[in-house]
């Protein structure tokens, strides 16, 4: 097996191609699975590694596979390369299995579609450059996984690339599909812009971009808080905050929600948005070596986790609730690295994965019942229509809000505790309040969507804004008859629902098991978690159960029937609501302070410096010398004999100077 | 090695198939088309076989051939290859195998003349980046221009004569000043020859150096075109027939930064160095400007046209970044930016030949219409915006990463211009293919023709395999990049 | 004695009175003959001065003279039926196509 890893990323690679070459002249079912089968099958060599690497003595547990060299020039040199170890092996696990249920799910989802080739090729090619980036044994290979996942995500986002608005049955306006995944793209670049930075500036320290150089190097050359390492590794956070919606780049990944649901479970939910995490948890060794930067880390985490949830409070379209969510559990997770707790950090990546999953696809599920409306302000009602989808949303959402034994509640309590005895006591205070709004927010999307009565109608025709009756597909203008799913989606939603549920035990908090995870991350990290008195740790478990608890009460208790509560804070606090219902207007300032000014300054080069300065100059240069010969022209007179006379005086007078020398 | 004169033969076959072309029939277009492509098929086919004898791991010039041409005056027929020219010779002959057959559909009018001078055009190229000997190479280069414009002038659209005058008048303002410091050089070191290779063994006097340099470095800068003299690309561009556009972006513009290449650097290495910033300073400019400039365009092939400003500022970052991996980048990024550009004219032509506009705002939902077109165009914008795995990526990171040895903050202000490359390109995109259709002109564009999925299918495969091996072109280069670099260090020693 | 002067002057005199035909007349085919006698004006000074320096030199330009002169004329009475042709007209004041 070991000199078969590649073949983990070539499956979906395959799938890929194929579907890519022949897939519109396949018949639906068989394009559909055989990107299925390719998902099943990388995870099937997934699980053959991690065996293999289980059975590995643990002070050696890497396999290391080279295909070739890539880029060769002098002394710099970059292999096609993969390393599995601990943490890659998780993260190949998480991906391929989540991948592959989200597939099976999206099978179902995109029955209606009739783009079904471009969709699975794009998203086999996504699991192609995500198997890329977690497998790379160098930073310039885990690049191109990088930038590759962040390709399929602005070509999923964009998926619906005609259509103007995806709000359907409200009047909110959102960005058109293909400007979300225009910005989704941009803005990651922005961050992949010091990335790129920083993997230059490492190889000109290391001499060197495989992790085996690049850590020993770091562990021989230099002392902790060396400044080469803490610049290296703030370049590194930046392409981090983009690729995984921190502040000030999460902007793009509320937008990213116009794409297919099955792309945001898998994209913008389990996978690629943790890539910034896992490159963090890659390169820790340098990252301890830079506590000026692990401070930044911690304090960007725990600042985005708070914004992204008090913004997630007001939001009323469901799958950006989600993703607010999504921004806000990223935060724990960088905050977890922040504070040095890789495998806490790694351990919240892999719950998340498998919670927010099952969330945005029983979103999905919503979705597909409700005609594509996701307006929680047109819901309600739906918990006796949708039955497994409520109970399956209800166990994310439990698990989401840190609900006592599910599987959040041990990794966020781990994260938390771990920023208790960090010592840093402001980062845990306000980890707290996050959770207590995550309970709140998550609940209230339950109450909102399944609860109460529906304020909607059976039959009634729901559209875009603006779309005209006759524009629908046969499907959407029959008008509402939600019903559960087949079982192609509802099959992922319960394997998904189990691992929410049973996930969190694989990293107990000691006073009630084993940390497995943790132990089993040990060869990466070499990292042990501080030991606390049992009282301690079982007062912090108390605190963080508490925060989720009450958060989930008032948030039942808010929306109960007419739900009167909420829309009176809102009348009390106008500011403050707006505020956060326009997410403190980030975007708006993005575009008057940077976009508008750079289309303004582009404008004025090339209509004003290009157009009128050097074109002016240029033209004014010809203008000259034509003018010049205008005004000779009339010497010009067409007589011969003129021409002749002006040659013999030339001539005479030619002749006379000569002579009178 | 070989002992045909493969060299002779690449500049002869293109000029001996123009001279048949003016016996073939005038009123048979296919017969002249058909003659064309085989004669640069059988052009492309001894590039290949002289990529095949090419010996890897010399810098030295190879399948050098020498004859005196005007001995009395030191001039002669002097050519050779070696790693920095080799890509750029298949370079020639395979866009050139590209354009032809690309201008089949476009063409109709005095197809004759437009395939002579195509021709002409190739083996002048050819012999700018074969030539050993300063007058050669001269002659060559100054013979590169007359066919280009006169393309331009003949099959160009709306505005053409106004872009052939500047074409010309541009380039040539340049190239004057460099035939004086050719002269200059001639007498000043005394050598009395024209021969590269000796000069490069002179030590230019270093009070001239920095004259020479300049004079030598405004041809080259105008050809590349660097800011500030860049404005005749974008009317050049946007008024030639697409083959046109193809060869100017591949090609032409790869003679300015082969210029400084060979000839800047090795003959003037000390003001080389010397005038290095300043000359990194304005490709980042240009490489910034470019791409703002770029952004706001509303004509498409303006937009490709101000992209190739932005590409040649890498390439110039990074052959002034004296580093290996810089130059080594460098000749990948002008590989890289022939392929890719000259596919993004390719498509753009493709276009305008069905619905005669370039204009962005005339377009919007064309996926849905043409699918493979679609792919097609956003693959090579993908691979114009440097996304790893194709190959823009290895030649901008290779440059990026040796300007970083030169001065980092050359590297943080031309990594600026990966993200605006993003913005450009896929804001473009975004409205020509997608959106809702808003023109019903559009709603029957047929998608691509064999002929045009073919020659993308060509590209598009070699965009990914330099992605993926760009080890293949860049074993090569290495052995001449050191030469390269050894001697101009050598020289800044003696200083 | 005739000396060189003699042969100098009635060349000079031979080349003004040409140049004056060119001059004055409007008739291509005067003015060749003005071009004629111009010429061969100067081809006398050549067999002159060669004769009194005692050197060949001259007497070899004179040869050239005379083909530059059989060649101009063969050239110019063509272009002179040319225009006739064209335009039943050859008065030289009528012919101004390359007037500015």
């Amino acid at each position: 097996m070991s000199q078969f890893l590649w073949l983990i990323p070539a499956l979906p690679l395959l799938g890929a191609t194929i579907n890519l070459l022949i897939g519109r002249r396949l018949p639906r079912a068989v394009s559909c699975w055989l990107a299925v089968a390719a998902m099943a099958a990388a995870f099937g060599a997934a699980v053959g590694a991690f065996l293999e690497l289980l059975a590995l003595p643990s002070d050696a547990q890497v396999i290391h596979q080279t295909l070739y060299q890539w880029v060769t020039v002098g002394k710099f040199s970059v292999d096609v390369g993969f390393w599995l170890d601990p943490l890659s092996a998780i993260m190949i696990l998480v991906v391929t299995l989540v991948g592959t249920l989200i597939h099976i799910y999206a099978v179902g989802y995109m029955e209606h579609e009739t783009d079904y080739a471009r969709f699975f090729t794009q998203m086999n090619l996504f699991a192609f450059m995500m198997l890329m980036l977690v497998l790379a044994d160098n930073y310039l290979l885990m690049f191109l996984g990088w930038e590759g996942v962040g390709l399929c995500s602005y070509l999923l986002i964009g998926f619906y690339y005609n259509r103007d608005n995806t709000a359907v049955g409200t009047d909110e306006k959102f960005l058109s599909p293909r400007s979300s995944g225009t910005k989704a793209f941009v803005v990651t670049r922005i961050g992949d812009f010091g990335f790129t930075l920083g993997i230059i500036l490492m190889f000109w320290t290391f001499g060197s971009l495989s992790f085996g150089e690049v850590f020993h190097g770091a562990e021989t050359m230099f002392q902790i808080g060396a400044p080469i390492i803490t610049i290296m590794t703030l370049l590194m956070f930046l392409g981090a905050t983009g690729k995984s919606a921190q502040l000030p780049l999460f902007v793009w990944l509320p937008d990213a929600m116009a794409g297919p649901t099955p792309v945001s479970a898998l994209i913008h939910a389990a996978t690629m948005v943790t890539a910034g995490v896992y490159m963090i948890g890659r390169s820790h060794v340098l990252y301890e070596l830079a506590p000026a930067t692990m401070a930044v880390v911690a304090v960007v985490g725990v600042l985005t986790a708070f914004i992204a949830a008090t913004i997630a409070l007001t939001q009323r379209d469901l799958k950006r609730v989600l993703a607010y969510s999504t921004v806000s559990q990223l935060g724990y997770m960088m905050l977890a690295m922040g504070i040095g707790a890789f495998s806490a950090g790694i351990f919240h990546l892999m719950t998340h994965a498998f919670f927010k999953a099952l969330l945005f696809l029983s979103a999905g599920a919503v979705m597909h019942a409700m005609n594509d409306m996701v307006d929680m302000r047109r819901l309600g009602g739906l918990r006796k229509i949708l039955p497994i989808t409520f109970w399956t949303f209800l166990i994310g959402a439990l698990a989401l809000a840190g609900f006592p034994l599910f599987s959040g509640f041990f990794s966020k309590d781990e994260i938390l505790s771990s920023a208790f005895t960090s010592g840093n006591v402001a980062l845990w205070v306000v980890g707290v309040v996050t959770a207590l709004l995550t309970a709140f927010y998550i609940f209230r999307a339950v109450s909102l969507t399944f609860g109460g009565k529906p304020r909607w109608k059976v039959g009634e025709v729901v559209t875009v804004q603006g779309a005209v009756a006759s524009e629908l597909d046969a499907h959407a203008a029959k008008g509402l008859h939600p019903h559960e799913a087949k079982w192609v989606m509802t099959l992922p939603l319960i394997l998904l629902a189990l691992g929410a549920l049973f996930a969190g035990f694989l990293g107990m908090p000691a006073v009630l098991g084993e940390n497995r995870l943790a132990r089993f991350l040990e060869p990466v990290f070499q990292h042990e978690t501080p030991h606390v008195s049992a009282e301690l740790e079982w007062l912090l478990i108390g605190i963080s159960a508490a925060a989720a608890l009450v958060g989930i009460f008032i948030a039942l208790r808010f929306y109960r029937g007419d739900a009167k509560t909420p829309a009176r804070l809102a009348a009390y606090y106008p500011s403050l609501y707006k505020l956060l219902l326009n997410k403190y207007w980030i975007d708006q300032i993005y575009d008057a302070l940077i976009a508008r000014p750079g289309r303004w300054l582009a404008n004025a080069f090339w209509l004003e410096l290009d157009g009128k300065i050097i074109n002016g100059i240029a033209d004014g240069l010809g203008n000259a010398f034509r003018g010049f010969g205008n005004s000779l022209r009339s010497l010009q007179t067409g007589y011969m004999r003129g021409y002749a006379l002006a040659m013999l005086i030339g001539v005479v007078v030619v002749i006379a100077l000569l002579v009178m020398r | 090695m070989t002992t045909l004169p493969i060299l002779s033969l690449l500049l002869l076959v293109p000029l001996g198939a123009a001279l048949i072309t003016t016996l073939l029939p005038r009123d048979n277009a296919r017969l002249v088309k058909g003659w064309a492509f085989g004669a640069v098929a059988i052009e492309f086919a001894l590039s290949l076989y002289l990529l095949a004898n090419f010996a890897p791991n010399t810098g030295q010039m190879q399948f050098v051939e020498y004859a005196p041409w005007v001995p009395q005056i030191g001039i002669a027929y002097h050519v050779g290859v070696d790693g920095l020219s080799l890509w750029l010779v298949l370079l020639t002959t395979f866009l050139m195998l590209i354009a032809i057959p690309a201008s089949f559909a476009e063409i109709n009018t005095r197809v004759k003349e437009y395939v002579i001078f195509f021709l002409i055009l190739e083996t002048a190229m050819l012999g700018v980046f074969m030539a050993l000997d300063l007058f050669l190479f001269y002659v060559f280069w100054e013979f590169s221009l007359i066919p280009m414009a006169l393309i331009i002038g003949i099959w160009g659209h709306e505005h053409r004569i106004y872009a052939a005058i500047k074409f010309i008048l541009f380039t040539m303002t340049g190239s004057l000043l460099m035939l004086v410091a050719i002269l200059v050089l001639y007498f000043a070191t005394g050598a009395r020859t024209f021969d590269l290779l000796e000069l490069q063994k002179m030590i230019t006097p270093a009070s001239l150096q920095p004259w020479l340099f300049a004079a030598f470095a405004l041809a080259f800068a105008v050809k590349v075109p660097m800011f500030p003299v860049h404005t005749w690309l974008p009317d050049a561009h946007v008024q030639a027939p697409t083959a046109g556009s193809i060869i100017l972006a591949g090609v032409l513009l790869k003679l300015g930064a082969y210029g400084f290449l060979r000839y800047c650097l090795t003959l003037f290495p000390d003001a080389a160095r010397q005038f290095a910033p300043v000359l990194i300073v304005l490709a980042i400019i240009g490489i910034i400007y470019g791409a703002m400039v770029a952004a706001v365009q509303k004509d498409l092939k303006a937009l490709v046209a101000y992209s190739s400003v932005t590409h040649m500022g890498f390439i110039i970052l990074g052959v002034f970044a004296f580093t290996e991996q810089a130059l080594s980048g460098a000749i990948l990024q002008m590989v890289n930016h022939g392929i890719s550009t000259g596919a993004l004219f390719l498509l753009v032509g493709i276009l305008y030949a069905r619905r005669h506009t370039r204009l962005i705002a005339d377009f919007g939902g064309l996926q849905k219409i043409m699918p493979v077109y679609a792919f097609f165009l956003l693959f090579v914008m993908l691979s114009s915006l440097g996304l790893p795995g194709l190959n823009g990526f290895v030649g901008e990171f290779l440059i990026l990463l040796g300007a970083w040895q030169a001065n980092p903050i050359y590297t943080v202000f031309a990594a600026s211009g990966v993200v605006l490359a993003a913005i450009y390109l896929l804001w473009a995109y975004q409205r020509v293919m997608q959106g809702p259709v808003t023109n019903e002109q559009n709603r029957r564009l047929p998608d691509l023709s064999r002929r045009e999925f073919a020659l993308l299918l060509v590209l598009a495969i070699l965009i990914v395999v330099i992605g993926v091996a760009p080890n293949v072109l860049l074993h090569p280069m290495q052995a001449s990049i050191t030469e390269l670099l050894n001697s101009t260090n050598v020289a800044g020693l003696l200083k | 004695m005739l000396t060189v002067t003699h042969f100098t002057v009635l060349s000079a005199i031979l080349f003004s009175l040409g140049a004056l035909a060119v001059l004055i007349r409007r008739n291509p085919l005067i003015m060749f003959m003005g071009i004629e006698l111009m010429l061969n004006a100067v081809n006398l000074a050549f067999v002159a001065f060669s004769r009194f320096m005692e050197n060949m030199d001259g007497q070899v330009f004179v040869f050239i003279v005379l083909t530059v002169a059989a060649a101009e004329v063969a050239v110019g009475l063509a272009l002179v039926v040319a225009i006739f042709r064209a335009r039943d007209n050859v008065d030289m004041d009528e012919i101004d196509l390359l007037k500015g």
